[in-house]
């Protein structure tokens, strides 16, 4: 990530781009993305017939492709996507293709500083990960998503290491997927892997697998627990170390377990999407005590309040101390913090940010086709076009504003108080 | 003999019968509350419009594609439900020994009425041995559910006409009333427990949730 | 009395899985089921049924094969549940294949019964605990189970892989750029209006409809949008084999990609069952009461778009249709005036059918039967006279079916009966019939 702490974070308003001028110049215009920092915008564009190519900030790249899709800012703010020409797939980054080209290619990941991008490819060796161009030696029948390991050392992916005729239930019982790391795959195999983790040292891989038709457990580095479960979600790995944290299901309902042990005494009819708070002491899940009655549940105890439709994922403040999270009730949209919703509700609410000194949360809003700022509930002056989620300067007083106004791109930093 | 069968088994099977049928309907609500998919999509409005459209006759689509049955369905049920209640001898003894007494219907009334069960449960016999979609999920237990239901009323019948020996009649009338108090809670005649819980249940699940009929 | 057509069936889904039964296997995963899980609803339903048979006339099982009882609602469920409780789950191996049978193949989980049934019983509740006995066992016919296995493989129904799904989506917003001015498909455009899902068929084999939706989408003006990853399909086997625990981690992505694209709702395509299993089996097995996310089936969506006028139709269909209502949507949801109304809005000739609306008859392909395989499509067919001779009176020459369960169902029945009809989706119509708009139309 370029450092947050030296953007500019002085500059009140930038107008970085006209982006109604495009219009004029290009026929057909995909979706905007802005780089994290603000300074830029781009969008696939289409120039002339079966050629496109992409616009930042008004500006193209030289080289054209028949297909463009999946464009995105990786952390380091360099442009990614995935392109086509003769019918030949590969990766760009800021118009440089990579050189290897697959039959396909898909879901693009970053490691955290964003050096290295990583990709399913499809080629004539089957399916495989490929790194920043170099792809896993092996091929599989098929592999579907992977995951990254911070470092960018280890990619992990589940895999099917055996064909299977049309109707072949015999053979799938057998087992014919498992996790492939770099490639590599695991000794045994099993009826599904899913939900793939990798440790923050990069040692150990974890997943959902089924051992059985209806018996579930987690594999880490292809040996399984010796607890199996009626079913469980995805699993993380403990910030240091080598535990691993599931949400798993018992006769009584939904908990969470740490290397196969319960750890959370209480039940739930459902439990997922558990976190790590920053300094790892705390655990947070979402939970439904009920039917239709979501909550957030920190170290097993629930906040007094439930939301009807849904609860969104846990976020911490940086502190550890606070958690906000998106709710919804009566479709509608709002953020609650320690359990305590605001008062307003909106059409769609993002995820909540916490300032750096954990006292504000801000988050971006829509409400009657426009697109607002809210910090702490307090709906911002100005409805946008378009707006992308709001980061708080590293002193927690401004906030950076990425929004487009009267078909202009503009920066701003801003006060929080002025919002 | 009378004086027992007609004392503490009296006691006894309306001891059963209502302790009994509080006791199905606890269970019930309990086993409900742990399945936790079933209160959470009850409704009382459609809860009640199910009912109203199966306690009313010929307002569900199936009793009006068989008038005949919904007709004898109906008779069947009113007058075993309302005949021993509103009946003279029923209310002459809830007075001796409760001093309490409410409305009474003439007694030709109850004989007819008395009668109509014993012919509708007639045809109920004869629907289940003839028809084969009945014949092929019946059991001897409906055989003996139907005796249940029906022997009070075919014994009750012979005691007040007096055409058998009074006394053994007597006697045998007040033992099939109390086998049927004491079966309800505790056989299939339960749905009288049940009907309107199952009911409720499908109404809400129709019509608060799929925004459809259920009759 | 006929034998139950099925009987001669060969199924090794079932045939070689009850081979590897044990008595104390059966008895104890019985056991499970009618304890665990707290079954207040199975208990009730036992205990109120008063054996009379007032179900029969509601199973289009039951009246096709000449009035059967075995194939009645009360029939279904004595052949199976009242004899596995009698004997305490002390059953064999050859009984449990019979109950794969009856519950699986004969029995379209339909729910018309419940409509009949003076008490409200849910047989189709029931039969649902059959096949999660028999599915506990490992006994599911061969073809049912391998579309369950390809949805926990790849949460589709279809094996359909994750490159095939995009390639799909970008081939066909190709195609549909021929016929309106940038059609597209946008994929993972967070904060869409509208997620579209679909099920595994249409990119697999009934790509077009991709085309079609791209189209209509362009010419309606809709933000919407479809995911490129995993959820994009809303289709759901293993809620019908009684794999539950797959059923609802298929439910899980669908849902959850409509959450991360922060889509307002979810409009799905043209299909029944899907509308069950992400409506209601899905979310509540996973604790949503409703979908955290409002789904909209396809018919509530044309008939928004025709209402509302953001399509205009340029000239209706001529020939004479009529319509194939799908259980999950008019009985399962009310849908039956939408559907009629998007009908005579595009056909000149609407032919309506009788029973209609909550009463319609099932196709008969529904609630995971047509997907138990080719072995069981004879007494499939033969299992839905009545629904040849009900279309039969129609008259009509097209049937709509706004399901691709129906629409493969009633393709079945009207070959099989020669009926000399065709089915079409009702997408299909609408495309034929809309208005381009000018500034749209291909030069
Ligand atoms: C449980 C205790 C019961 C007692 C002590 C009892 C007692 C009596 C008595 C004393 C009579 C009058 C006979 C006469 O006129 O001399 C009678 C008649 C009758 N009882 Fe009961 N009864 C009982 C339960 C029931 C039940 C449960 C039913 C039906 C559900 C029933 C239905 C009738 C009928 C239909 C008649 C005759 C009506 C007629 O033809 O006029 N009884 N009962
Ligand atoms: C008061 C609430 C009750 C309701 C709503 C009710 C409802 C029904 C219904 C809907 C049926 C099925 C249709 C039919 O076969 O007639 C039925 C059948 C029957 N009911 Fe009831 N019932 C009630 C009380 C009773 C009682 C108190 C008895 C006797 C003790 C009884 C005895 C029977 C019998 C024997 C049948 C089966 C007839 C056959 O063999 O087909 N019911 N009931
Ligand atoms: S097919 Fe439909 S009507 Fe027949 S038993 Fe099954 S749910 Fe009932
Ligand atoms: S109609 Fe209801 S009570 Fe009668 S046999 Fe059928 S399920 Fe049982």
């Amino acid at each position: 990530m370029t450092e947050f702490e030296n953007w500019d974070w002085e500059t009140k308003e930038k107008l970085i781009s006209e982006i109604s001028e495009w219009r004029r110049k290009f026929p057909v215009i995909h979706e905007y993305v802005v780089s994290n920092d603000g300074e830029k915008i781009s969008a696939p564009v289409k120039t002339q017939e079966d050629a496109f190519t992409v616009c930042v900030n008004g500006e193209i790249w030289e080289n054209t492709f028949e297909k463009l899709w999946s464009l995105r800012f990786g952390p380091d703010d360099r442009l990614t996507c995935l392109c086509m020409n003769d019918d030949e797939w590969t990766v760009a980054t800021d118009g440089e293709t990579w050189e290897e080209t697959f039959e396909y290619v898909w879901n693009i990941q970053f490691t955290p500083d964003g050096k290295i991008i990583a990709v399913n490819v499809k080629g004539k060796n089957g399916y495989r990960i490929s790194l920043n161009g170099k792809t896993w030696e092996n091929g599989y029948v098929e592999a579907r998503d992977f995951a990254l390991s911070p470092d960018g050392k280890n990619t992990a992916a589940g895999v099917q290491t055996k064909g299977l005729g049309e109707g072949d239930i015999f053979g799938f019982a057998e087992g014919v997927w498992t996790v492939a790391v770099n490639g590599v795959p695991w000794k045994r195999n099993f009826l599904n892997v899913w939900g793939i983790a990798i440790s923050s040292d990069s040692s150990k891989i974890a997943a959902e697998v089924r051992v059985g038709e209806y018996e579930y457990t987690i594999a880490i580095n292809g040996d399984i627990w010796n607890e199996t479960f009626k079913c469980v979600w995805e699993p993380i790995f403990y910030p240091k170390g080598e535990d691993v944290l599931v949400p798993v299901q018992t006769d009584d309902g939904w908990t969470l377990a740490k290397n196969g042990q319960i750890i959370w005494e209480r039940k739930f009819v459902q439990a997922w999407h558990q976190k790590f708070s920053p300094d790892g002491q705390r655990i947070a899940a979402i939970v439904a005590p009920k039917i239709g009655k979501w909550t957030i549940a920190v170290d097993g105890s629930t906040w007094n309040k439930t939301f009807g439709d849904a609860v969104l994922l846990p976020v911490f403040s940086p502190d550890s101390k606070k958690v906000a999270a998106v709710v919804k009730e009566n479709n509608r949209w709002t953020v609650a913090v320690d359990g305590i919703p605001w008062a307003e509700d909106f059409d769609m609410i993002w995820d909540p940010v916490f300032s750096p000194d954990c006292n504000r949360v801000a988050a971006k809003a829509e409400k009657d086709g426009k697109y607002f700022i809210v910090v702490d509930g307090k709906v911002g002056k100005h409805g946008f076009e378009a707006l992308w989620s709001p980061i708080f300067s590293p002193d927690g007083n401004k906030l950076l504003i990425k929004a487009v106004e009267d078909g202009k791109y503009y920066r701003r930093v801003i006060p929080v108080e002025k919002i | 003999m009378y004086e027992f069968v007609s004392g503490p088994l009296v006691w006894i099977s309306f001891i059963v019968f209502i302790g009994g049928s509080i006791y199905r309907l606890v269970s019930m609500f309990k086993l409900a509350d742990k399945e936790k998919v079933i209160f959470p999509y009850m409704s009382l409005k459609y809860s009640l419009r199910s009912l109203i459209h199966w306690i009313i006759p010929f307002a569900s689509t199936n009793m009006r594609r068989r008038p005949f049955m919904t007709i004898i369905t109906f008779a069947f049920h009113i007058c075993l439900v309302l005949t021993p209640i509103f009946l003279l001898s029923h209310n002459l003894l809830w007075y001796q020994s409760w001093k309490i007494s409410w409305w009474t219907m003439p007694e030709r009334t109850a004989d007819i009425m008395t009668i109509i069960v014993i012919f509708t449960a007639i045809f109920f016999l004869i629907r289940r041995l003839v028809l084969p979609e009945v014949r092929f999920v019946t059991f001897l237990s409906d055989y003996a559910l139907l005796t249940v239901a029906v022997a009070p009323f075919i014994t009750g019948f012979l005691a007040y006409h007096q055409w058998l020996p009074y006394k053994t009649m007597l006697i045998l009338h007040i033992i099939s009333g109390e086998i049927m108090l004491i079966a309800i809670p505790f056989t299939r005649l339960s749905h009288m427990l049940y009907f309107v819980f199952t009911r409720a249940y499908m109404g809400s699940e129709f019509g608060a949730v799929r925004n459809s009929k259920d009759w | 009395m006929t034998e139950p057509a099925a009987e001669a069936v060969v199924d090794p889904g079932i045939d070689e899985k009850i081979k590897k039964l044990t008595p104390e296997r059966i008895e104890s995963t019985i056991n499970k089921v009618l304890t665990k899980g707290a079954a207040a609803r199975l208990k009730v339903y036992l205990q109120t049924c008063v054996h009379c048979g007032l179900c029969a006339d509601a199973c289009h099982f039951y009246l096709s094969n000449d009035k059967d009882p075995k194939f009645s609602p009360v029939g279904k469920v004595k052949q199976t549940l009242w004899e596995i409780i009698r004997k305490k789950g002390k059953v064999d191996g050859g009984f449990i294949k019979d109950c794969s049978r009856i519950a699986h193949t004969e029995c379209n989980v339909c729910r018309r019964c419940s409509m009949y049934c003076p008490f409200g019983i849910d047989i189709a509740y029931l039969l649902l605990l059959v096949r999660r006995m028999c599915a506990l066992l490992g006994v599911v016919p061969q073809y049912l189970q391998d579309t369950v296995n390809s949805h926990a493989v790849t949460m589709n129904q279809m094996w359909v892989k994750q490159d095939e799904w995009i390639d799909s989506l970008q081939w066909q917003e190709e195609d549909a750029q021929d016929e309106v001015k940038n059609a597209r498909i946008p994929l993972d455009k967070e904060g869409a209006e509208i997620m579209y899902s679909v099920i595994g068929p249409e990119p697999k084999f009934l790509a077009q409809l991709l085309g079609n939706i791209a189209m209509i989408m362009a010419v309606a003006g809709m933000d919407w949008t479809m995911p490129s990853f995993d959820g994009w399909d809303n289709s759901n086997m293993p809620m019908y084999s009684g794999d539950f625990e797959t059923m609802a981690r298929v439910e899980r992505k669908h849902h959850e990609a409509a959450l991360k694209l922060k889509v307002k709702r979810i409009v799905m395509g043209e299909c029944g069952h899907a509308f069950r299993g992400a409506v209601y089996d899905g979310p509540k097995w996973l604790a949503w009461k409703e979908p955290p996310v409002p789904i909209i089936h396809a018919v509530q969506f044309y008939y928004e778009l025709i209402k509302s006028g953001r399509i205009k139709i340029a000239k209706k269909f001529k020939e004479p249709v009529t319509v194939q209502e799908p259980c999950n949507i008019v009985r399962g949801r009310g849908l039956g005036d939408m559907l009629r109304y998007i009908m005579r809005a595009t056909c000149e000739d609407f032919r309506d059918v009788y029973p209609r609306y909550e009463h319609n008859y099932c196709c008969g392909a529904g609630g995971g039967v047509i997907n138990c395989g080719p072995q069981w499509k004879k007494s499939r067919v033969k299992g839905n006279r009545v629904k040849a001779e009900q279309l039969k009176a129609t008259g009509a020459k097209f049937v709509v079916t706004p399901c691709h369960n129906c629409h493969s169902g009633i393709e079945d029945i009207v070959e099989h009966y020669n009926l000399g009809m065709h089915t079409k989706f009702f997408s299909e119509i609408l495309i034929d019939v809309m208005e381009i708009p000018e500034d749209l139309k291909v030069e």
